[in-house]
């Protein structure tokens, strides 16, 4: 149905009152008694009583490892996952081998997200070299390139001098980028392997303070304020960093941040259990984090949820912890968790995950066509959630490659059900569509 | 009794003494001119040690002989997993041999639960050291140790004050000793410079000190932490060997701080000339060697306690 219209019947748009929504040549070209009236007597019709429409999700932090760590995760298995977890485009982080660093990578990544035909990819650049923390990156390069790289992070490292950073965010400002810092002093953390604090003592495993996130973002902050530029701060994972970003937007400073679901749930508690399925970079922290995390997102605080989708092969994670890499999966959960840890808890509502998961990571990554709202006139990318639905996650259910779910086993609420982009549906019935082969004519 | 020994934890009261006691009547053997048991007749212990540690490996490799188990011991060094073998696939070579016990020492922090939970191996598993994590038959041992001098050979700690001095946060000793003498009601004191304290201490069953001087003269026993040099100078965590040892090592003037009965213990290896000198180190009141041979007995307590009650060798 790739050009064809699609009709959907009964859908609530953020929650609110069923009504019916027309698709047509990649737009949203009618909402309501119009949609009906106007759909062509040979347009699909999905019945989508009982389900919650929302703009098609935006990632800002997705892990997709081509090219390098094709073991891992490819670009096409990437946006599979995507798709499923009802996302419409992300964006795929720099640390690849090789590094996303010139234009010539990123162009590549932007390509194959083409090809592969399943979400909109968005590559983010690398600040520096080699994300080397040296030398910066040819950052206008990779945005006047044709993946109008519009976000730069050394993501998995932290560019922890100050004069390099803040040349960054200065020579961004040429092109309205933005600086995705991944907040980690790197002093403080040598050898980290989970949150600082009394179970880290008892556990005997290197701690990863609260503050050495926090000293890097109020850092940041400060520096962005001078310059005059966009900060966006990755993965915040503390109560202390959730009160400087608070600080920072009552002065009216450029500062967006991010927060991850399973930061919204899991507590460092499980790292008792030494299983690497939840060792991840920030690590899980407190209880207390978790709550501060919540009211954040919910007050604005934070701006979006992104996934920090972050596959391993089973080798890596099926190890002694210290031996371990870092990161968990992310995009065929996230909604599930965002509804579990903000929805069904009353914190926000279907319009306030809509704003934290798809039109404010647009906004802030400068997407073109993502985010918009679910009206007349706009691009046709929009999910049908099941809010509903619960299902026991499985890990050799998921389409990533990888299989480092840290919710294996879990019940967690809601399922997509399906997933448009411009207007083609991605998902249907749950279950990936598969593109018509290019060139067949129809 | 429990299937593993992963932590000291997982020994409530009664558990603990029932190590100690099987260890009491165990050392007896140690006089005897034929010091085999054919308790363990049949069965395989395997020593699994990715780290070196000469006293440990052997003490556990006494312990397992005496017990008349078949000991295949295998070392990180020179062995497959020198060239990338997997903890798991080390783990699936053991099982496949038909071991019944592992007694694993790691230099990473909770290998030997990831063995014991992953369905990887059947037998039992015991930490013989986890990185900076636990160490619980040293504990066990130190404890005997303890009991044989402060208490008279039977019963628990109670009310016995012990000092612990020196590298906590790297110390498996330490965390394994805080979590067992409080299990068996002694009093511990945790002495060590601010910086080699790990954070959340005060939640531990443990009251703690800056200060050595102190502490001493409310000490029943003063147990002695290895200080790598390391840590001082480059690793920031003290300024140098010379200022730790002046401030937390323990010499002649120290021991005189000590009660009459105190005894001086350490788990070694021994840094002579930085946290321990050698005038303490060879005091009559220094129970060191000792410890090394009350480690048979405990170890051959907890391997007979761990695998007679499961099924297999000689019970079958």
């Amino acid at each position: 149905m790739p050009n064809g219209s699609t009709l959907i019947r009964g859908v609530r748009p953020l929650g609110a009152k069923p009504t019916d929504l027309l698709l047509a040549n990649g737009t949203l070209v009618a909402t309501g008694a119009q949609a009906a009236a106007e759909a062509p007597a040979d347009a699909n019709v999905v019945d989508a009583g009982g389900l919650v429409a929302l703009p098609g999700l935006v990632d800002l932090h997705t892990h997709l490892r081509e090219p390098g760590r094709e073991d891992a995760e490819t670009v096409d298995s990437g946006t599979r996952a995507a798709a499923l977890g009802g996302f419409t485009a992300v964006h795929a982080m720099a640390n690849t081998d090789p590094v996303a660093d010139t234009a010539g990578v990123v162009e590549q990544v932007w390509r194959l997200g083409r090809e592969a035909g399943w979400c909109d990819v968005q590559p983010v650049g690398a600040v520096t070299i080699g994300i080397a923390g040296q030398r910066l990156a040819e950052l206008g390069a990779m945005a006047d390139s044709a993946a109008r790289v519009r976000v730069f992070s050394d993501d998995g490292h932290c560019v922890s001098d100050a004069v390099l950073m803040r040349r960054a965010l200065e020579y961004v400002k040429a092109f309205d980028g933005v600086v995705a810092q991944h907040a980690q002093e790197p002093r403080l953390t040598e050898g980290a392997q989970m949150n600082e604090g009394e179970l880290s003592g008892r556990l005997g495993l290197t701690g990863w303070p609260a503050v050495a996130e926090e000293a890097i973002v109020a850092r940041d902050v400060l520096l962005a304020a001078h310059v005059g530029s966009r900060l966006h701060v990755c993965h915040v994972s503390t109560a202390g960093s959730v009160e400087i970003v608070r600080w920072a937007k009552s002065k009216g400073w450029g500062v967006t941040a991010e927060v991850t679901p399973h930061h919204l749930l899991l507590t460092d508690d499980l790292a008792a259990s030494y299983d690497p399925a939840f060792k991840v970079n920030p690590p899980l922290r407190t209880a207390d984090d978790v709550q501060a995390l919540r009211a954040g997102l919910a007050d604005g605080t934070i701006d979006a949820v992104a996934t920090d989708h972050a596959p391993h092969p089973v080798e890596d994670k099926e190890c002694e912890w210290s031996a371990a890499a870092m990161g968990m999966l992310g995009l065929e959960t996230a909604l599930s968790v965002v509804q579990q840890t903000m929805v069904d808890t009353g914190l926000l509502d279907w319009a306030g995950v809509a704003d934290r998961m798809s039109t404010r990571p647009a906004v802030i990554g400068r997407v073109p066509g993502q985010g918009r709202p679910l009206a007349a006139g706009e691009p046709a990318n929009l999910v049908l959630v099941d809010p509903d639905a619960q299902r026991t996650v499985r890990a050799d259910r998921l389409s990533s490659l990888s299989r480092n779910t840290p919710y294996a086993g879990r019940e967690l609420p809601g399922h997509v059900i399906a997933t448009f982009l411009r207007g083609r549906a991605t998902v249907l019935a749950g279950a990936l569509v598969q593109p018509e082969p290019a060139g067949v004519l129809r | 009794m429990i299937r593993h020994l992963l932590s000291a934890a997982d020994l409530d009261h009664p558990q603990a003494l029932r190590v100690l006691d099987t260890a009491a009547e165990l050392l007896a053997l140690a006089d005897r001119p034929i010091k085999k048991l054919p308790t363990l007749r049949g069965r395989t212990v395997v020593n699994l040690f990715f780290e070196d540690s000469t006293r440990t490996r052997i003490s556990f490799e006494a312990a397992a002989k005496r017990l008349s188990a078949d000991v295949i011991t295998f070392s990180a060094k020179g062995s497959s997993v020198s060239k990338g073998e997997s903890l798991k696939d080390t783990a699936l070579t053991l099982q496949a041999l038909g071991a019944d016990a592992v007694i694993v020492r790691h230099q990473s922090s909770g290998a030997p639960h990831r063995l014991a939970t992953s369905g990887w191996v059947d037998g039992s598993v015991i930490n013989a050291g986890d990185g900076t994590h636990e160490h619980p038959t040293q504990a066990l041992l130190d404890a005997f140790t303890l009991r044989r001098h402060l208490a008279g050979g039977t019963g628990d700690l109670d009310g016995c004050r012990v000092t612990i001095v020196g590298d906590v946060l790297h110390s498996r000793v330490a965390r394994s000793n805080a979590l067992l003498l409080s299990t068996l009601g002694a009093e511990v004191t945790l002495v060590a410079p601010p910086t080699l304290l790990p954070v959340g201490v005060q939640t531990w069953p443990v009251a703690t000190s800056y200060d050595l001087d102190g502490s001493l003269p409310k000490s029943d026993a003063v147990m002695m932490l290895r200080v790598q040099r390391e840590r001082g100078a480059a690793g920031g965590f003290f300024p140098s060997p010379r200022e730790y040892s002046r401030r937390y090592g323990i010499d002649a003037r120290r021991m005189a701080l000590l009660p009459e009965h105190a005894i001086v213990m350490h788990p070694g290896p021994m840094n002579r000339g930085v946290e321990i000198t050698a005038e303490v180190a060879d005091h009559p009141r220094s129970v060191i060697v000792e410890q090394v041979a009350n480690g048979v007995a405990v170890r051959m307590a907890v391997l007979y306690l761990l695998l007679s009650g499961s099924e297999g060798g000689q019970d079958r």
